[in-house]
């Protein structure tokens, strides 16, 4: 996801003239989450081509990326909607796989998006991608139109893939397998990132990963509810016993 | 196909609990964003949060299988690239790549 300045040839740099705020935003905001849209696409691609494997029609995968814009649990939202789940159910489901988002509501930087619309859209588009693009080291100073620019790319990058890959779907041989692999490659991606954004703090992820151990060992049928509940609880402990210490922040 | 209307419907159920879990918690969090704990918590949460959906991403893995060496193998080279190059695009194109390779042709049932 980082955005290395290119390497510009021998070509001087002229100086940056400051550009209509609107269009600036929205280039900067493409720029940040170039790394994040371009993951979402072979995503959204095994995702289209999932649902019409499935026996569902290239509009349900549309429909589903634009309105319920979460990602892993549309996946599992798949085979649900064709065991014909009951609505109860997907409602008890979704909830358990996106009680996650209950936490991004602590740092996600809603107060600074402009305007009601602009701040009930950031909150629907509240991905797991976008919160950790919003609330990384280098987006502390970005102003809320870029934030919201950056969610749009990524809901359009996801809805348009997941259409083209239902449409696309009929094409690929039915014994290429795998490309369900796209989610836990994109995880990998931000989490690697996520963790260089601690500058060494080291301990975070074994946390995270022992709780993730634990749940799965403990309570397998609802491991990443009880994973985020156990990680909160451990990352709760460690600050009651380092904050005793002299702190230098 | 299901019924269309049942389709649409798990759609929209899956919509309104996702936006819900989403949007309701604002109201009742923002006043803690002052707090210390709370500021500690954010911080560190984000790469937490992606270690954990990472593994459960891998939570089906199973030791004695053949067929686990692929997501194995297939992660090692995302990892691997992303430290080389941290181009995301790459490491997750990369990554899925060998995964549909080794899973359709090595390790296809």
């Amino acid at each position: 996801m980082e955005t290395r300045p290119a390497v510009t040839g021998g070509r001087p740099r002229p100086v940056p003239v400051p550009e209509p705020a609107r269009r600036s935003e929205a280039h900067a905001a493409f720029r940040e989450s170039a790394g994040a849209v371009l993951g979402f696409v072979p995503l959204g691609l095994a995702f289209g081509a999932l649902v019409t494997q499935s026996g569902l029609d290239w509009w349900w995968a549309g429909l589903s990326a634009a309105l319920a814009f979460g990602g892993s649990f549309e996946f599992l939202l798949i085979g649900l909607v064709t065991a014909a789940a009951p609505l109860a159910a997907i409602a008890v489901s979704s909830f358990m796989v996106n009680v996650r988002h209950v936490f991004y509501a602590l740092s996600f930087p809603v107060h600074r998006i402009p305007g009601r619309l602009g701040k009930t859209y950031a909150t629907f588009a509240l991905c797991d991608e976008a919160y950790v693009l919003a609330t990384r080291e280098q987006a502390r100073s970005w102003p809320g139109r870029r934030i919201l620019w950056m969610q749009c790319f990524l809901h359009a990058a996801w809805a348009g893939s997941a259409i083209a890959g239902a449409l696309l779907g009929s094409l690929i041989p039915e014994r290429v397998t795998g490309l369900d692999f796209a989610l836990t490659a994109l995880f990998a991606v931000l989490a690697l990132d996520a963790v260089r954004d601690l500058r060494g703090e080291l301990s975070i992820p074994g946390l995270a990963l022992l709780s993730a151990l634990g749940a799965r060992l403990l309570f397998p049928g609802e491991m990443l509810l009880a994973a985020f509940a156990l990680f909160a609880a451990a990352l709760l402990a460690r600050q009651l016993t380092t904050s005793k210490k002299p702190s230098h922040a | 196909m299901p019924d269309p209307r049942y389709a649409v419907a798990a759609v929209l159920v899956t919509a309104a609990v996702t936006w819900g879990l989403r949007a309701l918690p604002f109201a009742a969090l923002t006043p803690l964003r002052a707090s210390r704990t709370v500021r500690y918590l954010s911080a560190r949460m984000p790469a937490g949060v992606m270690v954990i959906l990472l593994a459960y991403c891998l939570r089906d893995l199973s030791v004695t299988q053949a067929s686990s060496l692929a997501p194995l193998i297939a992660l090692a080279v995302t990892v691997g690239l992303h430290l080389w190059r941290r181009n995301a695009l790459l490491s997750i194109l990369g990554g899925t790549a060998v995964h549909v390779i080794l899973a359709s042709t090595v390790f296809a049932h």
